[in-house]
This record gives C-alpha cells, structure tokens and sequence, in this order.
C-alpha cells in the first residue's frame, strides 16, 4: 500500500445529534495539494476541525502516512505532524507576533524536511519581520493571515490544513497568499486547502474533492474540473 | 490624630490589597484558562493559615511556614485539579486495574471485573462539563471547611507575626504597622515574579494562548492539560502562601474562606478573567474600597464594595483588561 500523505476513510462527524458529516472519504498524495470546495455549511470546515481532533468522528479511519490518529488529541495530532491554518485566522491576540511563533514550534517530525524557524517564516513574510513586537490582534486582516500561515508552519507540519486563507482579504493580499501556497507546494509540503475561491483553487490543486451537505460529490483531479464547467455548475453554482 | 488615621488606613488597604493579590492572581489565571471559577480558592486560604498556624505553634519559622504551607496547598490544588476537575484515564485505569487484581480476580468476580474495566475505559469524567466542574469545586471548598472544623475547631486560632516585626516602626512621629509593609513587599515581590514568568517565558506565552484560545492552542501542540495542572499548582500555592501571611492580620476561623472568595470574585470581575495586570489593579482597587469603606461608611462597606463590581459588569463586562468573553 502506497501511503498517502492524509488518508480520510468512512467519516462521520456530529455536532451533538446533527449528523454533519457522512462517510466523507478523501486522500492527499504527498506533496500534493488538494483543494477542498464545497458550498456554505457544506461541511468542510467541519472535516478539518475532525481531521485536527477538535472534533472526534464517530466512525472512520484518518491516517497520516499510514499512522491511525482519529481520537486523538489535538495537542497530539498536531505533535504528529497535522498544522492547521484556521478559519477566522483565530490569532493568540494578546500575544505579540514573536510569541504567537514561538507557542507554536514544534520539533521536526522523522521524514520532515529542513525544520521551520523564525528566519524563515519571516524570510516568506517580511512584513512580520517589521511586527515582531507587535500584538497580534493589532495586525491587518492580511498580516493576521501571514502570522495564522506562519504559526502553523512553526509547527513544522507533515500536511498543512489551510481553512479559506483568502476569506476577507483585498485581492492583492489573495494573490500574495495564492503565491505563498503555491511555494510551500513546490517545497514539497502536502496541503489539503479549503477555499470559496474556486479560481485561487483551481490554479494550486492537484486534486479536487467537493463536498455537498456532508457528503462526497465528486473526487478527481484538478484538470477534470477545469475542463468540465458543468460539475463546478451542479456542485458549488448559486443557482 | 488624623494623620494617623489615613496613614493606619492606607496600609492596611495595601496590605490587604497585597493578599488579595496573593489570592486572586491564581484564582483569575485558572478563571481565564479553564473558563471556570475555582469556587475552592477561599478553601485553599484557609487552609494555608490553619497549617501556618499548626507549624508556627510548633515552633516553626514563619517564613518556612508560610511555603510549607503554601506547597502544601498547592499539592492539594494538583490532585483537585489531576483526580476531580480533570481525572486524566490514564491514572484511573492504573487505580482500577489494581482494585481489579488485588479485589475483584482473587474474589471471583469474572464477569464484575469485565465490566469494571469497560467502565474505566469509557471514563470521561467532567471533561467538557464546565457547569459540573463548578459544582465539583465547591463541593471540594465544602469538604474543605468541613476538615478545617474537624481538625482546628471553631475557635478563631491567632498565628503570630514574626517576632522582628511586631513592633511598629517610628517615623516622623508616626507610627507605621511593620508586618502589613512587610507582606505588601512580599506580595509585591510574589506579582513580580508572577510578571516574569507569564510575560518572559515560553510557558507564560503558552498560557495567554490558552487564556486568548483554548482550542487553538491545543491544535498547536500546546500541551494545555499540562498548564491547567501547572495553573493550579501556581494558584494553590500562593492563596495558600498568601493565608499563612494573611493569618496575623485576619486570624484563621471558620467561615475566613467564604469571607475572601467573594472578594476575588470581584477582584476577578473588575480586572478581568485570565489578566495578570487586572488581578493586580483589582486587587488594590478592593483592598481600598473594603478598608475604608469599613472605616468610613460601615454600613455601606458591602455596597462601596459591590457597587463599582455592577458598573463595570454593566459597561465592562470583560474587565477593566480582560482577555476573555466570559
């Protein structure tokens, strides 16, 4: 069995008794990046809280290059090598942006690659450089987004879950974020991206998975989509 | 003699304001991390006078006293925090499997020690339940006052200051209460080590994260299981440390723990859940108000106390540096 970078089988998810996910079934090739789309309340905010273990499934299988973690703590998933970039940025913000780095840093895991360190992370994001003794919750939406980017990698993930990086941001910061991505993917980190963006989506993706209320509707490769207007039309279209 | 008077006053508020430091910079971190009131914290106080007392009668030096005691709390705090608040499974199934060997398989009792086993394993406490975790703790502050009757009796005990402070210092023709000065440079010397070590160090830093969002923290790797033990550890030790040195002043009795709980409650209120800073402020803001509010206006003590808790609940509701949304 080739093991695959995140591997999602059988997933049910509830908040309390409102069954949320359903069987949600997905993997993620190493260095691959998969774009994760789907509607409002679709469920796909939902799949990365399972998948980080703030939420705990009620049935399935995840595993992270072949290691079972679903049960797990988050504190312990994220020691195992899953980092997420969270929805609403969800910065430490009385912390200054040092700090908000250095809570995170987390050993490099066997298998990983050259460790992250602050000279790094702000070797990506030199406007953090210029911020470091400022408070998070004093930042623009768009540092915030570099930072909440930047934490994570602190926690020198195996895959990074990313969490619609490009909610609220001006279109100059999206396409700064989009070129972010695209160079952690050349770096050989394997990325599961949740997006509205259908387009940002598009160019990074490898691979597609849509999810529809809480199910699977279609899996397959990003070229597919690409081709076929008519999917993206049934599955993500307003009308 | 009206110098006199304002100057006796105003130590004493800052005397006591430095206890109430000493009691509810604990209480407000373990409020700001966990999202629960420790309703067991005004039980810790008393429980670090009557042991100061108890080592003190025996000859003890005061200030060993007072970190016995306080260590002695603080262990207290841990096994509260490690076996009630948050029964980790772990050591459960250590305790259940032992019951079952040395119990439950020399009895015979198969199909008994199954399903004990099964109902450790599935054991999940009060984790989550913060309303049960509320109660858990008064009951705990119950049991406490409960022993305290047991073994110290009703009577109000008197723990002795330190022989070399008793006597007031002189000057300037006026005198100065010698001991409150001394415990106000120890609570002052208490809120800056307690500064350093959230504001300076890796672990402080993981506590505010914990503090400003819990569930991120721990999707960071941010062991915050860990840091409520150490919390309570920290919180215990010095309400116990600062009952020791409040016992000259406030004498150790039954009922000294229902009297300091509300005061750190509104210590909590007005400074904010989970702030050092506010603990601090908080803290002298009360000691002022209780002090000359009883020295004032002894019939409105409760109100000059309470009212300017209503306001800032009112317009405030975080605290006057609150980090949390309580």
């Amino acid at each position: 069995m080739a093991t695959e970078a995140l591997a999602l089988s059988g997933i049910d998810s509830y908040y309390g008794d409102s069954h949320v996910l359903h069987e949600i079934g997905f993997t993620l090739q190493p260095g691959h990046l998969l774009g994760l789309l789907g509607r409002n309340g679709a469920g796909k905010t939902t799949c990365m809280n399972t998948i980080m273990g703030f939420l705990k499934p009620r049935n399935g299988a995840i595993a992270l290059f072949g290691e079972p973690v679903a049960g797990l703590t988050p504190e312990n998933i994220a020691r195992k090598g899953i980092c997420l970039v969270p929805q609403g940025r969800r910065m430490f913000r009385t912390l200054t942006v040092q700090e908000n780095l250095m809570v995170a840093a987390l050993p490099v895991k066997q298998g990983g690659r050259r460790g992250w360190s602050f000279e790094r992370v702000f070797e990506i994001f030199p406007r953090l450089k210029e911020r470091t003794a400022q408070v998070a919750g004093s930042l623009s939406g768009g540092e915030q987004q570099m930072l909440a980017i930047g934490r994570a990698l602190m926690g020198n993930p195996r895959v990074l879950l990313m969490d619609e990086p490009s909610e609220g941001l001006a279109p100059q910061i999206v396409a700064e974020v989009g070129r972010t991505i695209a160079q952690l993917k050349a770096e050989g980190l394997s990325i599961v991206l949740v997006e509205q963006n259908i387009k940002l989506t598009l160019d990074l993706a490898d691979d597609i998975v849509i999810i529809n209320t809480g199910r699977v509707a279609f899996s397959g490769r990003a070229d597919q989509i690409k081709i076929d207007d008519a999917i993206v039309a049934q599955h993500l279209g307003v009308f | 003699m009206q110098g006199q008077f304002w100057i006796i006053q105003t130590l004493n508020s800052v005397a006591f304001g430095g206890l109430l430091f000493m009691l509810s910079s604990g209480f407000s971190l373990i409020f700001g991390l966990m999202r629960i009131p420790n309703l067991a914290h005004g039980g810790f106080f008393m429980l670090g006078a009557y042991l100061g007392y108890s080592l003190l009668i025996r000859g003890v030096n005061f200030w060993v006293a007072a970190l016995l005691g306080g260590l002695a709390v603080g262990l207290l705090g841990v096994v509260i925090e490690r076996f009630i608040i948050h029964p980790s499974n772990r050591i459960l199934l250590a305790i259940g499997s032992f019951l079952d060997a040395v119990i439950f398989r020399p009895l015979g009792l198969r199909a008994f020690s199954g399903a004990w086993r099964g109902m450790i394993a599935r054991f999940r406490g009060l984790a989550g339940n913060e309303q049960g975790q509320v109660l858990m703790t008064l009951g705990v502050s119950f049991i406490v006052a409960d022993v305290c009757l047991l073994i110290w009796t009703g009577d109000p005990m008197t723990l002795p200051a330190p022989p070399a402070l008793r006597r007031p210092l002189f000057i300037g023709g006026y005198s100065f209460p010698t001991y409150r000065l001394v415990v106000l440079g120890v609570a002052l010397v208490a809120a800056a080590c307690l500064y350093l070590l959230m504001e300076r160090t890796r672990l402080g830093a993981m506590i505010r994260a914990g503090v400003d969002d819990r569930e991120m923290a721990r999707g960071c790797g941010i062991p915050v299981s860990r840091l409520f033990t150490i919390v309570f550890l920290l919180g215990a030790t010095l309400a116990g440390i600062g009952g020791v040195l409040g016992g000259p002043i406030l004498n150790a009795y039954p009922g000294l723990d229902t009297d300091m709980l509300p005061l750190a409650l509104i210590v909590v209120i007005l400074g904010g859940a989970g702030s050092l800073l506010g603990a601090f402020v908080g803290s002298f803001v009360v000691g002022f108000l209780y002090n000359f509010g009883i020295a004032l206006v002894p019939d409105l003590a409760y109100f000059v106390l309470f009212l300017p808790m209503v306001l800032v609940l009112m317009f405030l509701p975080q605290g006057l540096f609150g980090r949390v949304q309580l």
